[in-house]
């Protein structure tokens, strides 16, 4: 073709010929955005201590992501941002006085056994993150126990008063209230006045409940961007806020608020249930999984031996989703249901 | 605007479904504007005219742009063209007879020959006629212009469809992202016609769409169309059949869109057998940073590596991309992250990504299971994907694969 010296050549390629602008990374890092406030403001109040878990956090997953993919052969995959994401989120869910070599082994066993060994991104059955807080948190439970709540923060609450796996799980205020309930007694703090703190400035716990409004606004984020369904955090912390106003003491609407705001309630519903690769991929199910995450946690809150079970409701759930995905599967056009 | 006349048309003998046609004239022959120059003796099929009165040049084969290599007549015309007279259809008892003789064929692009959908099975009246004003793809504004421009001709098509098919009703549907169209056509309605404002939607040009849009009915899986009582043809394909029957015209010329990263995008009046190129030249030619050029819509046209492919009864459109535009070159082996964007999008409800893992693997049970035959082949699953992953290209490798192993939707 004489042509083609002057004109450009096109070239082929099959069908569809546009797609959308959103890719992966985007949307990592989006998620990473919706997570910044939460994760500033925790350091800008907790200081270096939590500056630290995060740091090391990263360096961790970032590192173990770049080293399986170098020793295994296979291209790099730190560009995709999901390695970030599950750092942050690992760091979120530890204590600011997390020693620094329990966050790192904590970083290696989320993104090594949690993601890498399954196959990389897409493939593992669990929350990265919340595999490598379960190892913690199953590990180290007495080394944590004997830290101490560094002074200044609340009220320099000695963690091994207040039960062994406080300052792991974070929940303090829950703590207090799982001890109070086993005592059959009423709380020994007001529910009410908890609230404002739990919003806005709470030094209780892990680096991740510094906030709740912080949390919430960067889920919603997430929402209105249609990044994440709606149905898991509504379905989540729906079941949450019902279930413990019932099986609470202290007036429905009172312990409603209390376990929704208090624990790892609204960083599991936002951040972790939503996770693309462990959450359900069909609407009814998402509700379901959803569901069973908030029933779950209420049923360990409330009866169960420790004072929270969000990364348990989460992980067990994760466990059901190609069930879930196998049993509610949509309708396709044309098909008439078996009913019929 | 009417497209120049081209120095040589180039007439592939297979614009359609179904059988391609012989050609009956031969080298040297003269040819007036309308006179057949190829047919068949098959149900599925239409003869093919000359749009032109001229000689034929030569008989060779020719690249068509869906990417076949066909048998081809090629006409010089005349430099003096009268575009006003033709050689009319031979009159006939049944319209659908005139509408085979004058080759018209779905212009929305399938190109199925339209008098085999006018012929329903018996046991499957229909009730109502619906004309697709929705226009098949983003980018096109052939069947747009069409609405605007000829209204009371789409207006007398609706009614003739109604009247072959013996239908109670007749809805044109056409999308609101094209409210002058709708004002038109509306205006010219009458009361025996209903024109509907219909959401826009791709693919709601697809006819399972349509229907379901129009008459909230879907077509059970395996069955015609016609066993939902809706019969759908193209605005353009109607017009085509007012055309043929009240003046015996056959179909010579279509009006093709040619936009995208072209200096001056139009719709063209383009004769079948004009070079693509020409369309193209014509509107200032392609820009420096081209990427694809493509034959149809940009979500399930051809791209084009050769630009001389001649416009056929189905190309409504051809659309250039800069390469910034256009999607990335399929590549293997992205991951699922299981968003679910795909099976989000898809307009029937399928799992793309389930679909995908399955092909990629070549587990073709397991992509019937997950009900590959079903795919419309819209291609909104790799659209969406945040990943890149070539969904629609690997439920097209399980179809084809399920197919040659006998499995039929």
């Amino acid at each position: 073709m004489q042509e083609a010296a002057t004109t450009p050549r096109p070239q082929i390629a099959s069908c569809p010929h546009l797609a959308a602008k959103e890719s992966a990374p985007d949307i990592m890092l989006w998620v990473v955005g919706a997570l910044a406030p939460a994760a500033v403001w925790a350091v800008w109040n907790m200081g270096s201590t939590a500056g630290t878990v995060f740091i090391v956090s990263i360096v961790s997953c970032l590192g173990t992501e770049a080293l399986w993919n170098y020793l295994a052969k296979r291209p790099q995959t730190l560009m995709d941002w999901s390695a970030l994401v599950t750092a942050i989120l690992l760091a979120m869910t530890l204590p600011p006085r997390t020693p620094w070599w329990m966050v790192l082994a904590g970083g290696v066993v989320a993104i090594g056994l949690g993601k890498m060994l399954f196959g990389g991104l897409g493939w593992n059955l669990f929350n990265p993150a919340l595999v490598g807080r379960a190892m913690i948190t199953i590990s180290w439970a007495g080394v944590l126990a004997v830290q101490k709540v560094p002074g200044g923060w609340f009220q320099g609450i000695d963690v091994a008063e207040t039960g062994g796996l406080d300052a792991i799980n974070g929940a303090t205020r829950l703590a207090i209230a799982a001890a109070d309930r086993a005592a059959e007694g009423g709380y020994g703090f007001d529910l009410g006045a908890q609230f404002e703190p739990l919003l806005f400035r709470n030094l209780e716990g892990c680096i991740g409940e510094v906030s709740a409004a912080l949390l919430i606004l960067g889920g919603l984020v997430l929402i209105l961007k249609g990044i994440i369904d709606w149905r898991i955090p509504a379905g989540y912390i729906g079941t949450v806020a019902v279930l413990s106003g019932l099986c609470g003491s202290q007036g429905f609407l009172d312990e409603a608020i209390f376990n929704v705001l208090a624990g790892g309630v609204l960083l599991g519903a936002f951040f972790m249930a939503t996770d693309y690769v462990t959450s359900p991929m069909t609407k009814t199910g998402r509700l379901v999984f959803a569901c069973g995450c908030g029933l779950i946690n209420c049923v360990g809150r409330f009866y169960g031996p420790m004072p929270e079970s969000t990364t348990f409701a989460i992980l067990f759930m994760n466990g059901l989703v190609p069930l879930i995905d196998r049993s509610l599967r949509p309708r396709t056009y044309g098909w008439v249901s078996k009913r019929e | 605007m009417t497209a120049p006349l081209p120095e040589r048309l180039f007439i592939p003998m297979s614009q359609h479904l179904g059988a391609p046609c012989a050609a009956s004239v031969s080298v040297g022959d003269r040819v007036e504007r309308g006179q057949v120059i190829g047919d068949v003796d098959a149900m599925v099929s239409a003869p093919i005219h000359s749009p032109v009165a001229g000689e034929v040049a030569a008989i060779g084969t020719q690249l068509t742009p869906g990417g076949q290599r066909v048998p081809t007549v090629e006409i010089v015309p005349d430099e003096e063209q009268d575009f006003e007279s033709f050689v009319p259809v031979p009159e006939a008892d049944d319209p659908r007879d005139i509408v085979r003789a004058a080759g018209i064929v779905g212009l929305g692009g399938a190109a199925f020959p339209s008098h085999v959908k006018l012929r329903p099975p018996h046991d499957m009246p229909i009730d109502t006629v619906i004309l697709n004003g929705c226009e098949c793809e983003s980018f096109l504004t052939c069947d747009d212009r069409l609405m605007r421009e000829r209204p009371e001709r789409v207006v007398a098509g609706a009614r003739h469809i109604k009247d072959i098919v013996g239908a109670s009703r007749v809805v044109i549907g056409i999308e609101d992202n094209k409210p002058e169209a709708y004002q038109s056509v509306s205006a010219r309605a009458g009361g025996d016609v209903e024109v509907l404002s219909l959401p826009t939607a791709y693919p709601q040009g697809a006819e399972k769409q349509l229907i379901w849009t129009v008459l909230g009915k879907e077509v059970p899986r395996g069955k015609l169309p016609a066993a939902t009582g809706a019969l759908v043809h193209n605005v353009a394909t109607a017009v085509a059949i007012a055309d043929a029957i009240e003046h015996r015209r056959p179909l010579m010329e279509r009006i093709v869109t040619v936009t995208g990263s072209v200096e001056r995008p139009a719709n063209y009046l383009a004769l079948f057998g004009t070079p693509v190129e020409l369309l193209i030249e014509t509107s200032g030619g392609l820009s420096a940073n081209v990427g694809r050029v493509i034959a149809g819509g940009p979500m399930t046209g051809a791209a084009l590596a050769d630009l001389s492919v001649p416009v056929v009864k189905g190309t409504s459109g051809v659309v250039a991309l800069e390469s910034g535009q256009t999607a990335p070159a399929v590549s293997d082996d992205q991951p699922c992250i299981r968003c679910a964007r795909c099976a989000d999008a898809c307009p029937i409800s399928l799992e793309p990504f389930a679909i995908g893992v399955y092909a990629n693997r070549g587990d073709w049970d397991g992509s019937e299971v997950y009900r590959a035959l079903d795919c419309i082949e819209c291609g909104c699953c790799s659209y969406v994907c945040p990943t890149r992953r070539p969904l629609v290209q690997l439920i097209r490798r399980a179809k084809h694969a399920l197919m040659q192993r006998g499995s039929r939707p």
